[in-house]
């Protein structure tokens, strides 16, 4: 309980899926949040998100707010933001 | 008081408090005179107070599909304020009528903008004189604009509404795709950052509604809220428009009261019991629904719907599938055509629903055609739909995917008797009852006279949304 509420209060990184190329740079940094689809589009690791989740606002971990930034600042896209619920 | 209107020239019906039509009591293509005798003149609502109010207590819900709740939705418009993008004063919220109807199956929206395009723009004007609002939009359609053209030039007072042409597109309709297009051209959804009600149209607070809802508000700043909700049932108050169509005598317009029976709809509309095997409501973003027991509302809660399994009712869509009629192949169908209009712009959208077209096309045609193999067997098919539904679900910056892949929930639920026969090569869609009316799918269609049902699953009460 007190897991899923500190998940529900932490940074997202919000994927714009009107820009998102499925260029998975965003995967390579984040290895450990995002896996690819079927068509290399970023997806939420299996675990990160609750069932009926919003899956375009992954929640990171505190040690992973580097890596986001890096994705933030690095897409090739500008597809990805920070976001706090 | 499920009231008949006849498909684009309803029938006459006054008297919109007595059990009739509320919508078309102004009669068939009404005017402005005929409009203002049927339901008087439209009152003042200067104070925001007033009208907010009486929208807050009627319990009104949005008509175009997601039925969101129009009181809250106003307040929260009315309560941004705003200034426009490259604009240094404030200005007031945007208003904006929905008439793009995108949904192939609905007609309620032409309807209503034909015969009572007066309710519509009284709606969109009490409403802006309570907010002062900036700027009035009605969007719809080609087929619609000379209607509401004319409309607009009778009266005195809707000088300031712009009528603006929406693309024939599925999505066209969608609240941020509108607000694009009347923006840039492009009728394309939007990633949202903030809401429509804080930063729409050039950054203004913006205020879209369905046509029919903006209808209803006319008649909520008339006759209030206590009126609005003597129809319907407390979760549900109000009547809704929907669109029948499909194995059906006649296509029509019916104006039900929130919490209707489907089964009472169909009478009305003079469809026998046997006639229907099962209905697809809320459109190609809805559900297939057998008949029996369901009732059309947006609140499946306790108010007042007895036992029934609550449906939501969309866009207003009521589709009917005769027995005899494959309801795997009719939803293939639709998932094919749903593909084709995904806007192309986000990824899982563009290649899932493809992939998802496929997997059904194969399943509907009994497990062969289609993109070969990939290792599935038959049983496989399925499992396969619920993987790709799982990746496209959430994975969007509209809900179209999410539409879709409830359509194809439904279907693997309501047709689940049917997925054993397809998977053995044959569809025998003449469900308990009926006379086996099969065709022939793929290239095992074999005749097994006699055989006229498998043990299949029961049916399910199916999810809700």
């Amino acid at each position: 309980m007190s897991k899923d509420s500190g998940r529900d209060r932490a940074t997202r990184l919000h994927i714009d899926w009107t820009r998102c190329d499925g260029r998975g740079l965003c995967a390579e940094l984040l290895p450990e949040a995002l896996s690819r689809d079927d068509w290399g589009f970023p997806l939420a690791a299996p675990g990160r998100l609750a069932v009926d989740a919003d899956k375009s606002n992954v929640p990171l971990k505190h040690s992973e707010l580097g890596a986001a930034a890096d994705a933030v600042k690095l897409c090739p896209v500008l597809a990805l933001r920070l976001t706090r619920p | 008081m499920t009231a008949a209107v006849g498909q684009l020239w309803p029938a006459a019906v006054r008297e919109p408090w007595d059990g009739g039509s509320r919508l078309f009591a102004a009669g068939d293509r009404a005017g402005y005179a005929g409009h203002l005798a049927a339901y008087g003149p439209l009152p003042g609502h200067e104070p925001l107070g007033t009208l907010l109010a009486q929208l807050q207590a009627s319990g009104l819900t949005g008509r175009g599909g997601a039925a969101f709740p129009a009181g809250p939705k106003l307040a929260a418009v009315a309560q941004a304020g705003g200034t426009a993008r490259y604009a240094t004063r404030p200005s007031g919220p945007v208003l904006i009528a929905n008439g793009a109807e995108g949904e192939p199956l609905s007609f309620k929206d032409a309807t209503l903008l034909h015969n009572a395009p007066h309710l519509v723009i009284d709606g969109l004007l009490a409403t802006a004189q309570s907010v002062a609002a900036s700027a009035i939009y009605i969007y719809t359609a080609a087929g619609n604009l000379d209607a509401v053209a004319a409309a607009l030039t009778e009266r005195p007072d809707a000088a300031g509404v712009i009528l603006v042409e929406s693309p024939d597109a599925f999505v066209a309709g969608q609240a941020s795709a509108a607000v694009n297009f009347l923006e840039t051209g492009r009728a394309l959804p939007v990633d949202l950052r903030r809401r429509l009600a804080d930063s729409g149209f050039k950054g203004l607070p913006t205020l879209v509604q369905n046509v029919e809802t903006w209808a209803q508000v006319a008649l909520i700043a008339r006759y209030g809220a206590d009126w609005f909700r003597a129809a319907g049932v407390a979760g549900d108050p109000g009547t809704r428009l929907v669109s029948l169509s499909g194995d059906v005598p006649a296509q029509q317009v019916l104006e039900v009261p929130g919490g209707a029976l489907l089964t009472d709809v169909l009478a009305t509309a003079g469809i026998r019991h046997d006639a229907v095997a099962a209905v697809l409501v809320g459109g190609f973003h809805g559900r297939w629904v057998r008949p029996e027991g369901v009732v059309l509302s947006v609140n499946d809660g306790t108010a007042g719907l007895g036992a029934g399994l609550a449906v939501r009712p969309g866009a207003g869509v009521l589709h009917v599938l005769a027995p005899g009629r494959c309801g795997l192949a009719a939803t293939a169908d639709m998932v094919d055509y749903l593909a084709g209009q995904s806007a192309r712009q986000c990824g899982p959208c563009m290649f899932g629903l493809p992939a998802l077209a496929d997997v059904m096309r194969r399943l509907a045609s009994g497990g062969s055609g289609g993109a070969a193999g990939r290792g599935a067997g038959a049983r496989g098919l399925v499992d396969e739909v619920g993987r790709l539904s799982r990746l496209v679900s959430g994975r969007g910056a509209c809900h179209h995917p999410d539409g879709t892949v409830r359509l194809i929930a439904s279907a693997l639920e309501t047709f689940a008797d049917d997925i054993p026969w397809h998977l053995a090569g044959q569809c025998n869609s003449g469900h308990a009852g009926h006379a086996a009316v099969g065709h022939p799918v793929g290239n095992a269609a074999v005749g097994r006279p006699g055989v006229r049902d498998l043990p299949g699953r029961a049916r399910g009460e199916g999810g809700r949304r």
